[in-house]
């Protein structure tokens, strides 16, 4: 969904990051790198240090040690360079319940996109199956229409990297092989997807990285990447 | 600019749709001024005599317990995520945000305050004066306030840790607001000097104040 | 704190500037454990001598009498709330700037420290004012804005309370302190106009810059005395500080083998 004029990433380069958190150390030396087109799963029990990772990444937390790139540029820089190519998509879908589920997808369209897009603001809720719901306050819709409303925005502010923490929470399985369509179309058009899961999301071939328990290593236990 | 503009209309939009806020803040205003005399007495001579200070008070304080969510909200939607990873420095974001509280909040308790002044014998004719020293002083209020919503972030209901923070901070808003207020109504001095320096603290805290609350929101988040 | 470890680590591997080797908190806890003794048998001493050369050696005043000997306390007292807040100030400034966990230690021993100065000031400067202005507390520029002061270190206090999280804690409060240390002279400056605006000229000045030598020196060797009070009980509160965290993170570590030892079992199992 990468529209014409959308900044690009080609690489996302992960070195020797360490992180502490309340005096631990959650991440120790994690290195890895994700590639335009790749749609990277992370791996491991709950508390092994995946949102943190991600937030890391998104330049929300700073590590204790080591650096995030996007094609060789630091990521980690005061403003962050990295805030015009990142979608972060949390365990909370960013919603306000008072507003329509258009109106919270436009706000973000204008806060992330400088721009009001209403063919893209139709698109994502299209591809969400929300047609129906768009001027619905988001009070009224249920558990898993708030999550797909929350996940909306990725599709309808064009960003090339998707950091997703526990999408498939409270998505029931259709709206799960939504969210798997969005990011197959996503990382087909270029862009990149880390998600962090306990459960698998079916979002065709990826990469999963294993974050390890006791000693919070990345092991690349890759499978089927397309070449 | 759009994106600022946006969510100075966010939060315009959610406190017009969640006009309960602004009843609690407005009821708790309407509290305060009528506890007063059921303390002081009836005596409207003595109650004239203190209107302008107990509304500035009132005033203070109602502002006060509205904004310790200013931040909270956001940050329990998952909305204080993406606004701080959004293109906007996050300076501009609390400024935004502070400005709407002014509009949402500190705005119609600063045109509520001649209706109370009624009840404490607050001479109406001087009704523009009071509005129009509370008007330059309220906006501080919200970008002062915004500070100590940032700060008392992750206490969780902080509401009285940020009036204690606050308060003391609010000393010469108080001081120079009423100084304005009284000399206007023919009080000794000149009424140009405290309107300045009102004025000139109210541009300091515009300016200064979306720094420390951003940095304060900074520092929790990126550690 | 790990924080702390994690420190004498780095410091350790890298070559040291002399304001590093003090400051790494192992050193710190050696070179401050050798001080004490000294500072505080000086602090004992100054004081006492102050003390002496305050209520005996110094004449009363020809206006307020005996009275005037608060003077010794009050004053030093004041001077103390204020340098002890620049203390914070300066302690929170390097903590943010340098993630200097001991500047952090500084910052949260001072706090209480200036607290009890200020409200030392604030209750003898109510004490000699009962004679003077035949009331205990009269809203006197001076007065005020000590008072305001203390509500500052309340307020840090407080805030520091309320977070549970010592290293967010810590930048949090660093952050208050830094902009009530940019807020506080306008706070002065308001309550002053204000004050001026109030009460003409009325207000008998205490401590006017034309003290007579025989009370101005003994006034200077109290203030000195009160000076060292501060830096003992401050290497103290932070000795105390730097233990707490280093209980905190071997517990902490406890936990986290027990932990290990626990899943260990299960596997083998």
């Amino acid at each position: 969904m990468t529209d014409v004029g959308a900044p690009t990433v080609s690489a996302l380069s992960v070195a020797r990051l360490s992180c502490h958190r309340g005096g631990q150390l959650v991440l120790d030396d994690v290195t890895f790198r994700v590639a335009a087109g790749d749609a990277v799963l992370l791996l491991g029990p709950n508390g092994v240090g995946k949102t943190t990772l991600l937030r890391v990444i998104a330049g929300l937390l700073r590590p204790s040690s080591g650096s995030v790139t996007l094609d060789g540029i630091e990521a980690m820089a005061d403003p962050p360079p990295s805030r015009a190519f990142m979608h972060i998509f949390g365990p909370q879908n960013g919603l306000k319940s008072t507003l329509t589920v258009r109106e919270n997808l436009s706000f973000w369209q204008r806060f992330l996109g400088e721009e009001d897009d209403a063919d893209a603001c139709d698109a994502a809720l299209r591809s969400f199956g929300l047609d129906d719901l768009a001027e619905l306050p988001v009070s009224v819709l249920s558990t898993g229409q708030r999550r797909r409303a929350g996940l909306a925005r990725l599709i309808a502010v064009s960003r090339p990297i998707w950091l997703l923490d526990e999408p498939n929470h409270g998505l029931d399985a259709d709206s799960r092989r939504a969210l798997a369509d969005a990011v197959r179309a996503h990382v087909y058009d270029g862009g990149m997807s880390l998600i962090a899961t306990h459960s698998e999301v079916e979002a065709g071939p990826v990469r999963r990285l294993q974050l390890g328990a006791g000693q919070l290593d990345v092991r690349d236990a890759d499978s089927g990447v397309p070449a | 600019m759009t994106a600022f503009l946006a969510v100075l209309r966010r939060d315009l939009q959610l406190g017009v749709r969640e006009g309960g806020a602004l009843g609690t803040a407005l009821g708790f205003y309407l509290v305060v001024i009528a506890i007063l005399p059921l303390g002081l007495g009836p005596d409207l001579d003595l109650l004239q005599r203190i209107s302008g200070g107990v509304l500035w008070i009132g005033l203070l304080l109602s502002s006060l317990l509205s904004i310790d969510r200013l931040f909270a909200h956001d940050l329990e939607d998952g909305s204080l995520d993406v606004l701080m990873s959004g293109a906007l420095p996050l300076e501009l974001v609390v400024t935004a945000k502070a400005i709407a509280h002014f509009l949402v909040f500190g705005l119609p308790l600063v045109l509520f305050a001649p209706l109370l002044g009624l009840m404490l014998n607050f001479p109406l004719p001087a009704s523009g004066v009071l509005v129009g020293t509370m008007a330059l002083g309220a906006p501080a209020v919200s970008f002062v306030g915004a500070i100590g919503a940032a700060l008392t972030l992750p206490v969780g209901r902080g509401g009285l840790l940020l009036a204690l923070l606050m308060l003391p901070f609010f000393i010469p808003i108080l001081i120079f607001g009423i100084a304005t207020l009284n000399a206007s109504l023919g009080g000794p001095g000149s009424a140009a000097t405290p309107a300045l320096i009102l004025t000139a603290l109210t541009l300091a805290a515009l300016v200064l104040a979306p720094f420390a609350a951003a940095f304060a929101l900074r520092v929790q988040f990126r550690g | 704190m790990s924080d702390i470890h994690m420190n004498e680590r780095t410091s350790a591997a890298h070559g040291q500037t002399l304001v590093q080797r003090f400051s790494n908190p192992t050193r710190f806890m050696a070179w401050s454990g050798r001080l004490l003794p000294f500072l505080s048998a000086l602090t004992i001493g100054v004081i006492g001598f102050g003390l002496y050369a305050g209520l005996i050696m110094a004449p009363p005043d020809y206006q307020q009498g005996e009275t005037v000997r608060i003077m010794f306390v009050h004053v030093p007292a004041a001077w103390l709330a204020m340098f002890t807040y620049l203390t914070v100030v300066v302690s929170s400034v390097g903590f943010l700037i340098w993630r200097h966990p001991l500047a952090d230690v500084s910052a949260k021993a001072a706090v209480p420290l200036g607290a009890a100065f200020t409200f030392l000031a604030l209750v003898t400067g109510s004490l000699w004012g009962r004679p003077m202005w035949g009331t205990y507390w009269v809203w006197d520029a001076r007065l005020t804005s000590v008072l305001v002061l203390f509500f500052l270190y309340l307020g840090l206090m407080a805030l520091r309370n309320a977070l549970e999280d010592e290293l967010l804690a810590g930048k949090l409060t660093a952050v208050l302190a830094i902009v009530g240390s940019v807020i506080l002279p306008v706070i002065k400056f308001s309550v002053d106009w204000w004050s001026t605006l109030h009460q003409p000229a009325s207000v008998i000045r205490l401590d006017g810059p034309t003290l007579h030598a025989s009370m101005l020196w003994p006034l200077l060797v109290m203030a000195v005395g009160f000076s060292l009070f501060f830096a003992t009980v401050h290497l103290m509160a932070m000795r105390n500080e730097v233990l707490r965290r280093r209980l905190i993170s071997l517990q902490r570590g406890r936990a986290r083998s027990g932990r290990a030892s626990t899943a260990a079992t299960v596997i083998e199992g």
